[in-house]
């Protein structure tokens, strides 16, 4: 196994200067993720225009694969339909977890996170910002339902 | 009268001759030699310690204090055996005090259940301290669910140390319970328990004691200690896993009821009533982890052939170099700096997340545990979500601090 597929430079950047780090006040929808093996806590917010996930941020303490998991995804994610963020968590489901998934050319950035399936015990840290942003989407559909 | 001199057992303590003893450690991981600092999580075995359970499998095995035939009287004499090995390597008073379990976590939980169970009464008070393993505190909570007993906690200093005035001003006319862990698994901390045990019996509360980071690092002697329950793990002290003790005071073993029900702990069973065996089986329902005993018997045997003092010796070196190497690195913090500590170092270093540092140092072969160690109050306390914890063994070498001062230096290389 080789350190360098985990932790790619891209990577290691996010980690030091995470992007859209913070948290929005009002936010139209939130939630929280822990990771309990490790400590790992995250923390999203977001708002909504219509099925426009318009504009996002999380923030939280843990290792570089998930703060860097977490930046990542918030830039990949911003601006986008609910549709396509679903499109795209099931994309990077499959790299993260299926050893001989190919990688798709729409990931982008996200696709330095490949290297933590060689890591099969790290994966869950790739992985809890993508659930926190889960829940926090699906929280809002709720809402929404509801009304 | 003749005085030994007090060092020549230690010079003689051959770490390179104990590592050879123990087969998993000349393995290698990624391609790289094995260096286990993991053992406060569980030591590796012998080869003495497999090769008796081996035996036992191939030649011995049969159920316990069941049958006349002749497989079983030597498994029961095996067994038994066992308990005796036990009860004279931690000096308890007597083998019915001598209960064998799954393990610590096991033990504090028949502790919780069938002595507190039955005598708390609403507002009581369990005395815990800050630094307790997750199993030294979770038995407690329930138990005091089910009894509307209240949890009080000693807090501890930036050090880890729990000191005698704080215990002592936490100790209260309704503490029935003081549960304090030996040392602690975090933070390496020795508390002060022979103290401890005597201030609390003075208010005449109950001390159990979690063992299990105790035992396999320096003598136990519950004589001296004179702790109501002590508990401990095979596992961490060069046995199997899944099987441990609990030493009680007789008079208290005697009246507390059974905690499960089943074979071997009942004398007659009628569907109108049914007698209990007396102790230890009283408290040992089912059949036990017979081979886990022998393995035990077999690991108390392979530390009486150190000898527990030169083991404690060659630890306590280890702790001061790899403290001294450690404090070097640049950014790394110890979390854990008491005065008396058994070897176990908690670290945290700047920038980089135990988890990072974790699979880090695996890549070069060097096994460190990472995470809050079962211990979350602690890692508030510190303010760290985690840290990375290399802990030494009997087996463990100078040459193995040297390869994890160097892993951490790889460490920062990658997070440049």
């Amino acid at each position: 196994m080789d350190l360098k597929d985990l932790y790619r430079e891209v990577i290691l950047d996010h980690n030091r200067s995470p992007r859209l780090f913070g948290r929005l006040d009002p936010a139209d929808s939130s939630a929280d993720g822990h990771n309990p093996l490790c400590g790992d806590r995250l923390h999203v917010t977001l708002r909504l225009e219509g099925d426009r996930l318009s504009d996002l941020r999380f923030e939280g303490k843990g290792c570089a694969i998930s703060v860097a998991s977490a930046s990542m995804m918030c830039e990949a994610v911003k601006g986008k339909r609910r549709d396509e963020i679903a499109h795209l968590y099931g994309e990077i489901h499959a790299v993260l977890t299926r050893h001989d998934a190919p990688v798709p050319e729409d990931l982008g950035k996200l696709a330095a996170l490949s290297g933590v399936r060689e890591f099969p015990v790290r994966v869950k840290c790739a992985s809890l910002a993508w659930h926190t942003l889960n829940a926090a989407l699906e929280r809002s559909e709720q809402t929404v339902k509801t009304e | 009268m003749s005085v030994a001199p007090a060092h020549a057992a230690a010079t003689a303590y051959d770490a390179n001759r104990v590592w050879r003893d123990f087969p998993i450690l000349t393995r290698e991981v990624h391609g790289r030699p094995l260096v286990f600092l993991d053992s406060a999580a569980s030591s590796q075995r012998p080869r003495s310690v497999i090769e008796a359970v081996d035996a036992y499998e191939r030649l011995h095995h049969a159920n316990v204090h069941r049958g006349v035939h002749q497989l079983s009287q030597e498994a029961t004499a095996m067994f038994e055996h066992a308990r005796a090995r036990v009860r004279a390597f931690v000096n308890a008073a007597s083998t019915r005090e001598v209960i064998f379990t799954r393990g610590t976590t096991e033990s504090i939980n028949l502790v919780a259940q069938s002595y507190a169970r039955t005598r708390l009464q609403p507002g009581d008070e369990i005395l815990l301290t800050a630094l307790e393993h997750h199993a030294n505190i979770v038995p407690w909570q329930l138990v005091a669910e089910q009894t509307g007993a209240v949890i009080k906690v000693v807090p501890m200093d930036r050090r880890g140390v729990i000191d005698l005035e704080s215990f002592a001003d936490k100790l209260g006319s309704r503490t029935r319970i003081v549960a304090c862990a030996h040392v602690s698994n975090a933070l390496g901390t020795v508390l002060p328990v022979r103290e401890i045990t005597r201030l609390a019996h003075a208010r005449g509360a109950v001390v159990l004691i979690d063992g299990a980071q105790a035992v396999p690092h320096q003598r136990v002697d519950l004589a001296k200690l004179d702790c109501d329950f002590y508990a401990f793990s095979a596992h961490k002290m060069y046995g199997p896993t899944g099987v441990g003790v609990l030493v009680g005071r007789e008079s208290l073993l005697e009246a507390m009821p059974p905690w499960q029900g089943g074979g071997d702990m009942i004398l007659t069973v009628s569907f109108e009533k049914t007698t209990y065996n007396e102790l230890p089986f009283k408290f040992e329902a089912g059949t036990p982890n017979i081979s886990g005993a022998v393995g035990l018997a077999a690991a108390i045997d392979y530390i009486e052939t150190l000898g527990i003092d030169n083991i404690h010796a060659h630890e306590q070196r280890l702790l001061a170099l790899a403290t001294e190497k450690l404090t070097r690195v640049p950014g790394l913090s110890i979390i854990g700096t008491a005065p008396q500590k058994a070897s176990v170092i908690s670290f945290t270093i700047d920038g980089i997340h135990p988890h990072d540092l974790g699979t880090i140092l695996d890549a070069e072969g060097v096994a460190v545990r990472t995470g809050h160690h079962c211990a979350m109050p602690v890692m508030e306390f510190f303010g760290v979500p985690a840290t990375a914890r290399a802990s030494f063994a009997c087996y463990s070498r100078e040459s193995d601090i040297d390869a994890l001062v160097a892993a951490l230096g790889k460490a920062r290389e990658v997070f440049g």
